[in-house]
């Protein structure tokens, strides 16, 4: 809208429109009652986009830019919905939005306290409450082989990683299901494959619990 | 804050940290300054996601925190900073400057800082090389002292920036007393602090280490949490670095001028300019040669850079310039010649002194922009028009047809399109008859680019997805389904690559803009 008739309705100028040079009874363009359609019709064609090296390789650092972030743990997601009960197998099940845990650990000497989040884990406390700080061994299929071998190293060391006050987080960040043998080791002192605290909600009511019956 | 750049700030925080920090940034924008309760009442989000979207905001240099009006023993504020945000357009342009200036591990580097908000150096270093080294042939690995040269060129050319220092916001150690927090009112200026480009002493040397299987961006992750905890041995502990954006935009002014200089004269011409430019430029080495020069303040008065005489000139120019005095003299008088007035001679001693006329030389440009956007926009006649009222500042109707040459009944609705667009302004005289369009202009096509900005981003954001389907709807008769997924993908493809590259393309157009308006602010 034209600055001379903001605030106006149509019919009161302050000015004759003659002066304008908009004769009368001539046909002005209609005024617009709603907003301007998304998609405007063009009377010019627009200027393409600049192409060339450098304009492709800013359109793949922004894209790139993008997706890593929504990786890192800037990025919040909200909880995910709770389920109807809660279970004992949960505490070992792969838990995909990481409880909301802050990943990143904050330097507090240049945050206000009263922004630090106290999470309680009532079934995984061990020790002091100090803030965590995730340490992901890598695990792959070598490694398992190793696992076994140097199993009693292993127990040292984490036995000084609780000394120093560090908590192994459990795998939750290993995506893919394929990868079952990840499941085989879980830190929480467990002797069973994580296939054991499968409830069955995955594979939609397979009887593997129920023995006696026969299979056919 | 216009209500375009609010929605913009919007989308941004979503596509970059999710809803939740959108809706909490949101807010924050709207309310001006608010304490977290008062936040996470007013969001009714959780308290502790308000927390975390804070602590985001606040890592990234989007939201500054301290005592607020009830003074230190009240609650802490929260304010936001929406130039912060909307640098965001702009960090594909931050990285690849860097990269042009000190390769990929100079882009690595900025590249990490932005993703993190600020970080350490010794942080910085490892996850970079490791980045590297993962690039790099079997065997192969990129030392830390490469990385830590290119931190510390960064740094002293001052791109790299150390944090403002906090007075401790509720500190770990053992006092019993907290010191005070400042209050909000006055964000610490990260260059008032007289060691924000000092390199700290760190003792890390070594190599990046190669991942053993080349997965996904998840090791990059974890590497870098690992990095993160590792840091405590270097010696530069909690002392935190940032990209300088100010400095950036320097040289994004600079690159628009030079490029201005080299499409409307020549090469060599724009080769002057530049070294004209790094000489007044406190952190190049060519300022070392230059001695003459105006006060900080009479250059900030007089919207030019520091005086610089001819011989200083010759000498700096770059070896490869191998161009005699008289030759120089001659490109000099084009240059001050030149109608776009980006050098101005003001004396004849030592051979003759020179300035870069950055403000005019920006004038000029926001003007060669407009009248390019009117040009595209609404067509040649339309942008003769315009052109004629930026040079004669008023015209009446009657001299809008006879000087643009243009029949009656067009100018008339020429005009009035352009007085619809609020490109242009009526003013009426209260004297004798003729009243006068005039110009206007900047502030508005500032605000509409950035609208046009919002709405790429908002489609990008939808994925423009119901305009394709119906395109491949009716394209396709009997397709497998993969064949119709792959397609609908390229197309999304094709539409979000176009968006992104506009995003690009018209935050240029929005920095030259913007840069004309800030230095007309500064020359008051």
């Amino acid at each position: 809208m034209s600055q001379i008739m903001a605030g106006r309705g149509r019919g009161q100028l302050t000015f004759s429109v003659e002066i304008v040079g908009i004769g009368k009874g001539e046909n002005l363009p209609p005024s617009s009652v709603q907003p301007t359609p998304l998609f405007p019709p063009l009377d010019q064609k627009p200027v393409p986009l600049q192409a060339g090296e450098e304009a492709e390789y800013m359109l793949a650092l922004k894209q790139e830019f993008r997706g890593a972030m929504k990786t890192l743990p800037f990025y919040i997601r909200p909880a995910a919905p709770k389920k109807d009960v809660e279970r004992y197998s949960d505490k070992y099940q792969k838990i995909e939005t990481s409880d909301n845990n802050l990943e990143w650990k904050p330097d507090w000497r240049r945050f206000p306290k009263e922004l630090r989040v106290r999470e309680k884990r009532p079934l995984r406390d061990k020790g002091p409450a100090v803030p965590k700080q995730p340490k992901q061994p890598r695990v792959d299929k070598e490694e398992i082989i190793r696992k076994l071998e140097t199993l009693e190293q292993k127990e040292e060391e984490r036995s000084s990683d609780e000394e120093e006050g560090e908590k192994k987080k459990p795998e939750e960040e290993e995506a893919e299901g394929e990868e079952e043998y990840d499941e085989e080791e879980f830190e929480d002192e467990t002797d069973y494959i994580m296939s054991y605290f499968d409830n069955g909600e995955e594979f939609g009511g397979d009887s593997d619990d129920n023995m006696d019956e026969a299979i056919y | 804050m216009t209500a375009q750049e609010v929605r913009l700030c919007g989308l941004l925080l979503q596509e970059h940290f999710g809803d939740v920090v959108e809706k909490v940034g949101t807010h924050l924008i709207r309310s001006g300054v608010l304490t977290l309760r008062a936040l996470a009442y007013e969001t009714k989000l959780a308290l502790d996601l308000v927390k975390k979207s804070l602590c985001v905001l606040v890592q990234h240099g989007m939201c500054t925190f301290g005592a607020g009006r009830r003074g230190p023993a009240g609650p802490v504020e929260y304010r936001i900073n929406c130039e912060h945000i909307l640098h965001m357009l702009r960090y594909p342009r931050y990285i690849y400057t860097a990269k042009s200036l000190y390769g990929d591990t100079g882009e690595l580097i900025v590249e990490e800082i932005l993703q993190r908000g600020q970080m350490t150096m010794s942080s910085t270093v490892k996850t970079v090389a490791d980045r590297l080294t993962h690039n790099m042939p079997e065997g192969q690995s990129m030392d830390y002292s490469e990385v830590v040269s290119a931190f510390s060129r960064l740094v002293e050319t001052h791109f790299l920036q150390r944090c403002p220092p906090m007075a401790s916001a509720g500190s770990s150690s053992s006092e019993a007393v907290d010191t005070p927090i400042p209050a909000l009112s006055q964000p610490a200026e990260p260059e008032s602090h007289p060691e924000c480009y000092k390199l700290p002493y760190i003792n890390l040397t070594g190599q990046g280490k190669r991942r053993r299987s080349s997965e996904d961006g998840e090791d990059d992750q974890r590497a870098a949490k690992k990095a993160k905890t590792d840091n405590s041995e270097c010696g530069d502990e909690g002392i935190y670095w940032q990209v300088n954006f100010q400095r950036f935009h320097l040289h994004f002014r600079d690159q628009a001028i030079i490029s201005a200089v080299s499409c409307k004269l020549d090469q060599t011409s724009s080769e002057i300019v530049r070294t004209m430019l790094r000489m007044s430029e406190v952190t190049t080495p060519a300022h070392a040669a230059f001695t003459q020069a105006l006060s900080a303040n009479e250059c900030k008065q007089s919207g030019i850079k520091a005086l610089i005489v001819f011989h200083q000139i010759f000498r700096a120019l770059p070896p490869s310039y191998n161009i005699a005095r008289p030759i120089l003299d001659q490109y000099l008088t084009l240059l001050v010649d030149d109608p776009m007035e980006f050098v101005g001679k003001t004396g004849d001693s030592g051979g003759g002194m020179y300035v870069v006329n950055l403000h005019r030389a920006l004038a000029n440009l926001a003007r060669a922009t407009l009248e390019s956007v009117v040009q595209e926009r609404f067509g040649s006649r339309s942008a003769r028009i315009f052109r004629l009222l930026l040079r004669k500042r008023h015209l009446e109707q009657k001299q809008v047809e006879d000087f643009a040459m243009v029949p009656a009944k067009e100018a008339k609705d020429m005009l009035y399109t352009l007085l619809s667009e609020n490109l242009v302004q009526l003013q009426l005289t209260s004297c004798p008859p003729p009243d006068y369009f005039c110009n206007t202009a900047t502030r508005r096509l500032l605000e509409k680019s950035q609208r046009i900005e919002a709405i790429l981003a908002s489609l990008q954001a939808t994925g423009a997805e119901t305009a394709q389907l119906t395109e491949v709807e009716e394209m396709i008769t009997a397709p497998e389904r993969q064949q119709l997924e792959s397609l609908r993908h390229h197309i999304n493809k094709y539409y979000t690559n176009r968006l992104d590259s506009s995003e690009n393309q018209v935050d240029e157009t929005i920095f030259l803009l913007e840069s004309y308006i800030n230095s007309t602010q500064a020359s008051r």
